[in-house]
């Protein structure tokens, strides 16, 4: 059974029809990479896919269930990383990841510092958030969604902001989660270099 | 996945944690409702005959147009930070109750905002002519006032958190609808202001705060959901 | 049964040529009704013993009063209908009513102060009718000015819907604690009228009026829901075919 469907999504945006008949199905440790021209639909695509955008035909199935009938047991095993960190910028860097992560699960005071440590932010922990730049701040989010233990990973744009050493970071940590038995759908004009058979493409108009 | 799953209660504590560490660090921009409704109700006497005994005919109206003016000025700070930050869509995605979150938020919002208040408006009360005895009255009318504000402002900032610049419009929206609460809020304090038993407004004005309370949680997250999109 | 009837109505074209083939029904009693109404009200009616011919503006006032009331009620329910069943025409509806629910207001708040003039010396009083109907005004302005603050369509559409579903549980307690703050500080009510006290005379134009009233309120809405409909829908294919028919 594939873990995450979709089937026929047919989406407006105003006078757009910005998804027009979209089906794909993703089984468990595979990456579904969305590609398209700016304005082609990847963010609209993927915030429907995380129930954030009523689609106007279409479903999208979860394990085999519709995410529209009962969306909360497919948001806790979601975590969604849009153009927006969802991080705040008054809140120290652990602070923030105590908080993010304090909606759903608790945190063994290791798997912090483990997190910022995959991410190469060891000893920024203390520091306020605002005063890291971009990318760093893009690496604090990623750390984020390590930290979640979601089985789904919808990601928009991750690589933004990232260096070329973050952005290595950030294929390690999807290849260890595919490895792992997770899905994720990527939305990204980079080179997606993965283990054969774990790749599938998505290209919009 | 993991077993270390929390339960509603939990991450509903900690995000009210979180906003009031928030507050804390931006503590002036807490403060800025409570110091409108001090200058606002300090410009009636200043326009008007500044005796007290003609001061506190006009009391209950001052305390409460203040009051009413200062909760709309204090929606903003609900959730236009954690909209543009993209906290609020983590919020909807996280698998807990959106509207029970969307309420601990406004319960915290409350808190900072609206409490000041309920502390202030008495003494305001007293500057302007009301007797010693009326605190009380005053303060438990505020109380049911200031809650009942802030649940309908709630949806009013949810409806209009994807436009810019809407103070004008969350104004439309909200004041009609907080017209009970102005009525029954200053009928009651004006009953307080006189010595007389304030029983009856006090009651409606509860009402309106639990029907507020019933509507507020759908109304606030299809609102805030909308927003989103 | 009902419900395939139902799920029929809600299809934009199915809706656009029957509200054609509807409208004319609303119309034209609307026009003999309200005919008969003012000829009743403004011609056989005698003249109130204490308000002389001033009061037959209530053959007006009246009639718009209720409007301004009942349209917020079908604009709310249509826009719940649209909100829970996801239906285009029902919002489409919604959107048609508030406008036509605004000039009811509108017409009553005048024709109220119209009345107070020769009647009380001024235009305006804080009676509670009029307070009520200045406030059901700001709810239908700010309906409006919601749907035209948000762009998108769709959004605009469920956003004012929760605005009307909240304000329309709103409105009974709004009008109630006017009536309310009113009675407490006996101003002047302009208007008391209906209750047993008045004669068939009086009372028959009256119920004519209204009866006419909402029979012109259904023609309007149909007719501005159709041109609703048109302007959403104009894209779509079914529209150049369904212009052909007129």
């Amino acid at each position: 059974m594939s873990q995450i469907s979709a089937e026929d999504l047919h989406l407006w945006r105003g006078e757009v029809h910005v998804l027009r008949g979209l089906s794909f199905s993703l089984e468990a440790g595979q990456c579904l990479q969305v590609s398209g021209a700016n304005g082609s639909g990847k963010t609209t695509l993927l915030r429907a896919l995380c129930g954030l955008i009523p689609l106007e035909r279409g479903r999208v199935y979860w394990c085999g269930a519709d995410i529209a009938s009962d969306p909360s047991p497919y948001h806790a095993q979601l975590c969604y990383l849009g153009h927006e960190n969802g991080l705040k910028g008054d809140l120290t860097v652990s602070e923030n990841l105590h908080y993010g992560t304090a909606l759903r699960r608790r945190l063994r005071s290791d798997e912090l510092s483990a997190a910022l440590a995959s991410l190469e932010l060891p000893g920024y922990a203390g520091m306020p958030l605002r005063w890291l730049s971009a990318g760093q701040r893009r690496r604090v989010a990623l750390a984020r969604l390590t930290l979640m233990d979601a089985a789904l990973w919808i990601l928009d744009e991750p690589a933004s902001n990232l260096d070329s050493a973050g952005q290595q970071l950030l294929h390690d940590l999807l290849e260890r989660h595919l490895h792992a038995g997770g899905a994720a759908v990527v939305a990204t004009h980079q080179e997606l270099r993965l283990e054969a058979g774990r790749l599938q493409r998505l290209s919009l108009q | 996945m993991s077993e270390s799953r929390v339960g509603f209660i939990a991450a509903a504590a900690s995000l009210m944690g979180r906003d009031l560490r928030l507050a804390l660090r931006r503590a002036g921009d807490s403060l800025l409702p409570v110091g409108f409704f001090i200058v606002v109700t300090t410009l009636y006497p200043l326009a008007l005959d500044p005796s007290l005994s003609s001061l506190r005919d006009i009391a209950p109206a001052a305390l409460w147009v203040g009051a009413l003016l200062s909760s709309l000025l204090a929606l903003d700070l609900l959730f236009r930070d954690d909209a543009q930050d993209g906290a609020l869509e983590q919020l909807a995605l996280c698998g807990q109750s959106f509207a029970g979150l969307l309420l601990a938020k406004t319960a915290v919002h409350w808190l900072l905002t609206g409490l000041p208040l309920v502390l202030v408006g008495p003494l305001i009360a007293i500057t302007l002519g009301a007797p010693y005895a009326a605190m009380a009255g005053i303060l438990a009318a505020l109380l049911l006032g200031t809650v009942a504000l802030s649940l309908i402002g709630a949806v009013g900032a949810g409806l209009t958190l994807s436009l810019r610049r809407n103070g004008p419009l969350l104004a439309l929206l909200v004041l009609p609808l907080a017209i009970p609460v102005l009525i029954f809020g200053a009928r009651a304090t004006a009953l307080a202001v006189q010595g007389e038993a304030i029983a009856a407004p006090l009651y409606l004005l509860a009402a309106i705060a639990v029907l507020f309370a019933t509507l507020s949680p759908w109304a606030l997250a299809a609102a805030v959901r909308i927003g989103l999109e | 049964m009902a419900w395939v009837w139902f799920h029929r109505f809600g299809s934009p074209p199915h809706f656009y040529r029957l509200a054609r083939r509807l409208a004319p029904w609303f119309g034209w009693p609307a026009a003999i009704l309200c005919l008969a109404g003012l000829i009743g009200g403004l011609g056989l009616a005698p003249p109130d013993y204490q308000q002389g011919d001033g009061f037959r503006i209530i053959y007006v006032h009246a009639p718009s009063a209720w409007l301004s009331l009942m349209v917020y009620v079908v604009m709310a329910t249509s826009a719940a209908v649209g909100l829970i069943w996801r239906m285009n025409v029902a919002h489409a509806v919604a959107a048609s009513c508030a406008p036509i629910g605004a000039s009811f207001t509108a017409l009553a708040l005048a024709t109220g102060m119209l009345y107070g003039r020769p009647m009380w010396g001024t235009y305006w009083e804080w009676d509670p009718r009029l307070t009520s109907e200045l406030l059901l005004l700001f709810l239908y302005l700010g309906y409006m000015a919601l749907r035209s603050a948000i762009d998108d369509v769709a959004r605009a559409d469920r956003a004012s819907a929760v605005l009307a579903i909240v304000g329309v549980v709103d409105v009974p307690i709004i009008h109630y604690s006017v009536i309310w703050w009113n009675s407490l500080h006996q101003a002047p009510t302009v208007m008391k009228f209906g209750r047993p006290s008045m004669p068939a005379s009086m009372l028959v134009p009256l119920l004519l009026m209204l009866a006419g009233f909402t029979c012109y309120f259904g023609a309007l809405l149909l007719t501005r829901a159709r041109g609703e409909i048109l302007r959403r829908e104009r894209n779509a294919h079914w529209i150049s075919a369904a212009l052909e028919e007129g």
